[in-house]
């Protein structure tokens, strides 16, 4: 198979999750709105002091953005595994990698890309100082991807079961922990002045680490969830 | 448990299609013959149950298997491993003499397969559906998505949502998957379920239509198909 053939075919299936998406506008909103509302109930709960709420926030923006990753997952192969669309998925005459990478593309452009958009707004509301929401929005640019791909395996192992969620928050949650220690450390070092490319680059690392490895595993999850 | 594969006697008749089950020996490997299906040696064991073990079939150009059975005996256990979706505890599916999964992307190309959950997104329309279908497999050119909904008899319903379309309406969104794109083997899992009079003797008509253009087919049914060309075998599992 070319090379443009499976791009197109990895177009076609993005462009079909994003159709869906729209045509589900609530299940794109509850994520997000759940980050925005969590984000925003800190400072009512602990307070309006400026320098407390700048500790708190690298850590409440990244620990609200992961559960609200946790609380989306499903949806990644969940309604296709109950309306046997996920069977003639399986069925295609193209790599399974292929598919579970646009599966998890699509789940990112509709749960982490607004987070970018949104994110930057609620670290002002915290008291973030611009250097660090700077580097706040590049920790989600490299985090959120991480989440979906992670999520993607972790769905991928649970959608046959018919109470997957605990468990699913179980296989993945300890899967995301690298992922808010060095995001939130990054964001912590730049409201402090600190260099933050270490942590930057570990980030990317595990972007890489997930991007190559992720496909195949959740691709392999799959063939066993739908046998 | 062993399955009895019966099979036709009669050598491919094109008006009418009368078949006479025959205790059959199991079938040699033909690896030389073009587009067969051939499944050797399987069993399946579901939670300790074996439903059926050392079950051999082939299915040729313009012939077509039913496979026949009470509920529970393994038909649609025997169709998800028959297109790939499942494993055989043992034995091995052929797409041309070639196990499936060493030749995956030529089965997955030449198999369209329809189970009892159709694969229709009820929030796309029946258009939408098909136009996806079409761009992961290999569409049909000489028809064209309305042409497939016409055939079905769903031209008026082709954009609205398909959730809002009745079981049966469903169905057929599923079967005009099978008109707008070019599979030579269909494995059918029910594909009279939910269908009136009009949908049956259309799901009759299609697969003849098949057979005589040289496809295959496995059907699970348990009503008697009736059937203008191509041979039909028939499989009991007990």
């Amino acid at each position: 198979m070319a090379d443009s053939g499976l791009i197109k075919v990895f177009g076609i299936l993005v462009w079909r999750d994003l159709l869906l998406a729209l045509r589900r506008r609530a299940q794109i909103m509850n994520p997000l709105m759940f980050f925005v509302i969590v984000v925003t109930l800190f400072p009512l709960g602990i307070g309006p002091e400026p320098n407390l709420l700048q500790t708190l926030a690298p850590g409440v923006i990244w620990v609200a953005a992961l559960l609200a990753a946790m609380l989306s997952l499903e949806s990644i192969f969940h309604s296709d595994f109950e309306d046997g669309s996920l069977e003639q998925l399986l069925l295609i005459p193209h790599p399974l990698s292929v598919t579970v990478l646009a599966k998890a593309a699509a789940h990112w452009l509709t749960t982490g890309l607004p987070l970018l958009f949104l994110a930057p707004l609620l670290a002002v509301l915290l008291h973030l100082p611009n250097e660090a929401i700077r580097v706040l929005v590049l920790s989600l640019v490299l985090g959120t991807p991480v989440l979906s791909l992670i999520g993607a395996i972790g769905v991928a192992l649970t959608v046959g079961l018919r109470r997957g969620g605990v468990l699913l928050s179980l296989l993945v949650l300890p899967l995301y922990i690298p992922v808010l220690i060095f995001a939130a450390g990054a964001v912590d070092n730049a409201a402090g002045g600190l260099p933050v490319t270490a942590h930057l680059s570990i980030l990317g690392a595990l972007l890489a680490f997930t991007l190559s490895l992720s496909p195949w595993a959740a691709a392999a999850a799959l063939r066993i969830s739908v046998e | 448990m062993k399955a009895i594969l019966a099979r036709s006697a009669q050598p491919p008749a094109h008006d009418i299609t009368m078949s006479f089950p025959l205790v059959d020996p199991p079938a040699a490997p033909c690896a030389a013959s073009p587009s067969v299906l051939e499944a050797v040696g399987l069993e399946c064991i579901r939670s300790d149950r074996v439903l059926f073990t050392d079950l051999h079939l082939a299915v040729r150009s313009g012939q077509l298997l039913q496979v026949e059975g009470p509920n529970g005996a393994g038909k649609t256990s025997l169709l998800r491993i028959l297109c790939g979706l499942a494993a055989p505890t043992q034995g091995e599916v052929r797409w041309q003499g070639q196990a499936i999964r060493r030749v995956w992307q030529q089965f997955m190309t030449d198999t369209a397969y329809i189970g009892h959950h159709h694969g229709i997104k009820g929030d796309l329309t029946p258009a939408e559906n098909l136009r996806i279908a079409r761009a992961l497999g290999r569409p049909q050119p000489d028809v064209t998505i309305d042409d497939a909904l016409y055939q079905v008899g769903l031209e008026d319903f082709s954009d609205v949502p398909a959730r809002i379309l009745s079981a049966g309406q469903k169905r057929r969104v599923a079967l005009s998957r099978l008109l707008a794109t070019q599979a030579r083997l269909w494995i059918l899992d029910e594909p009279l379920a939910a269908l009136d009079v009009k949908g049956i003797g259309l799901v009759e008509e299609m697969l003849s239509e098949h057979l005589r253009r040289g496809g295959m087919a496995v059907v699970t049914t348990h009503q008697p198909l009736a059937l203008g060309h191509g041979q039909l075998t028939r499989l009991s599992l007990a």
